[in-house]
């Protein structure tokens, strides 16, 4: 039995618009399952139908072999759910959230008391837990949100973007976290806009636009479909135009990107040369050359046709 | 109900007394503003006993505690609905959602909390009147009388604030009842006997529930309990208190069907 099952299931909001356009999902018991995709790709929607907040107007879904329209309390006691935001009360305590949470799923007074006690040890977070939530760092409410999400030992544990805009230390903490979790046997599904974060953590990624699942399949699967390295070239004057004709003689011009013009090169490395020179004849100068092999970016870019563009991480967080 | 349900209530409950008490924007609508206007009408107004027509009281103090009461009670309930808007609008609602607990829960929760509050303003105001020269003329069972009314307002008008909350998702929008929770109070015998109002004010606070619950409030205070004044009272509360859960109920529903 999968641990989640999704059959073209589908989300329309009022005014006719079509969040989620009939997705079909299988994960694994004790799989990391990424969706990878932009805001507004319908991320957050799926992962709201699946944990019972948002009903879907078509299809089917199981979670944990629930249903999640016809038994969706069964649902809600098999799963955990970090949502996106980290939404949490800033005047509650760290200590106090992760009571009320497991009071909320059952557990007695002392159950909760002990169990507050190891998550926060967990997360590290024993010497903050009794401070306001307001004063915590945006990478501390994360760990705080993904422990109080593990308060009844969840089967399978939802993240919506858990680590949205969080520094690069901060990031890795939840990663390494969540795979420890996988470890001990929690199916993760998780929601990013991250490339690396699908890349790192995920079993398989399934990519996600406007709606509708464009691709899926593990991350080196994904990568290896789109085929070749490619060259980015800066020059150090205008000339993209010129330079973009110029490289096409050797492989596949892509859409420039961040002011680089891209090409693919069937050869890889033993192709770069060529193209050099046939730039330096052609009088551009060239302030930098990078070949890259293909990432989950590249496979967004061929299944959509356009760059997956993440929100930019926070900086100077202080915990 | 289940047993946990009753627990995961009163954990909701005490979580939404704290939130108020660590919040001093929602605290001030419900100690400090109405003890700054019962202090400013009983010193301004006091004198207001001696009208003819006016309700044989000890003194205009204890004649105003209801009033104070129940404006602390209905600002409670609306400060327990924007408390509950700001739970939605930061997210907070939806952990609460993505738990196995009985939805409706989740209101009943917040309401348990405005109750409490009620009950601890009920107390404040009893104190504060028993030290300032009111006196209860039912004593102890009046008093505890008194704060079974205003908990029980604490209900009905916590689920009136609960229903725009949950109907609208918007802080602000609660936020605006303020205004209106005034034209009602003083459309109401709170701080006026009815028989002293001019018309058409005195017709529609003789037909507010509110004048119900007030003089319900009253009536152990200045005499002694009539069953016709407690009957009526208990008929208003039943009646608010419906409405609010009802409406809850409902936009509860609309909210969980609709995604917002």
């Amino acid at each position: 039995m999968p641990a989640i099952e999704a059959i073209g299931l589908e989300r329309t909001f009022d005014g006719d618009i079509k969040a989620v356009a009939g997705v079909d999902l299988e994960v694994a018991d004790g799989e990391i399952y990424a969706f990878l995709g932009p805001n507004g790709a319908g991320k957050t929607t799926m992962v709201r139908m699946l944990t019972t907040l948002l009903r879907p107007t078509g299809g089917s879904a199981s979670v944990a072999g629930y249903d999640v329209v016809a038994d969706a309390a069964g649902v809600r006691r098999a799963i955990g759910v970090a949502l996106q935001e980290a939404a949490l009360d800033p005047l509650m305590t760290g200590r106090e959230l992760i009571r009320l949470q497991a009071t909320l799923h059952g557990l007695n007074r002392q159950a909760g008391r002990e169990k507050a006690d190891a998550l926060l040890e967990r997360v590290d977070l024993v010497d903050a837990a009794d401070r306001q939530v307001g004063t915590y760092s945006g990478g501390m409410r994360r760990r705080l949100d993904l422990a109080s999400a593990l308060v009844h030992e969840p089967k399978v544990l939802f993240l919506d973007e858990p680590t949205t805009g969080l520094d690069p230390v901060s990031r890795r903490t939840i990663w390494e976290e969540v795979e420890q979790l996988n470890r001990e046997g929690t199916t993760v599904f998780l929601t990013t806009q991250y490339l690396e974060e699908a890349d790192q953590l995920a079993n398989r990624v399934g990519i996600i636009d406007y709606g509708r699942i464009v691709a899926e399949d593990t991350p080196a699967r994904l990568k290896t479909g789109v085929g070749h390295p490619r060259l980015e070239i800066r020059l150090l004057d205008d000339g993209a135009e010129r330079a973009q004709g110029i490289v096409a003689q050797f492989g596949k011009p892509l859409p420039r990107k961040d002011g680089a013009v891209l090409v693919e090169l069937e050869r890889g490395a033993a192709q770069v040369a060529p193209v050099v020179r046939a730039l330096d004849e052609a009088g551009l100068k060239v302030e930098s050359l990078d070949l890259v092999e293909p990432t989950l970016d590249d496979v967004f870019l061929e299944k959509t046709g356009h760059h997956l563009e993440p929100d930019e991480p926070e900086t100077g967080e202080v915990e | 109900m289940t047993v946990n349900d009753l627990r995961v209530i009163a954990a909701l409950g005490a979580r939404s007394v704290k939130q108020t008490f660590r919040r001093p924007q929602l605290m001030a609508p419900i100690i400090i503003f109405p003890s700054i206007l019962l202090a400013i009408q009983t010193a301004g107004a006091g004198r207001a006993v001696d009208l003819p027509g006016f309700p044989e009281v000890q003194n205009f103090l204890s004649f105003m505690l209801a009033g104070a009461m129940i404006q602390s009670t209905l600002l409670a309930g609306n400060s327990g609905g924007i408390a509950l808007a700001v739970d939605i609008e930061m997210g907070f609602t939806d952990r609460l959602l993505a738990a196995p607990i009985s939805r409706f829960g989740i209101v009943l929760g917040r309401l348990a909390g405005t109750a409490a509050l009620a009950g601890l303003s009920a107390i404040w105001f009893i104190v504060v009147g028993l030290i300032f020269g009111a006196s209860i003329q039912e004593g102890v069972p009046g008093a505890l009388l008194m704060i079974f009314f205003v908990v029980l307002s604490g209900v009905a008008f916590g689920g009136i604030g609960a229903s725009v909350a949950l109907r609208t998702g918007s802080a602000s929008v609660v936020q605006g009842l303020f205004p209106i929770v005034f034209v009602i109070l003083f459309l109401s015998s709170a701080f006026f006997p009815v028989t002293l109002m001019l018309e058409p004010a005195a017709s529609v606070a003789e037909y507010n529930p509110l004048s119900f619950i007030v003089e319900g409030i009253r009536d152990p205070v200045i005499s002694s309990v009539t069953w016709s004044v407690f009957g009526k009272a208990m008929g208003a509360l039943a009646l608010l208190g419906a409405i609010g859960i009802g409406l809850s109920a409902l936009a509860l529903r609309r909210r969980l069907r609709t995604g917002g």
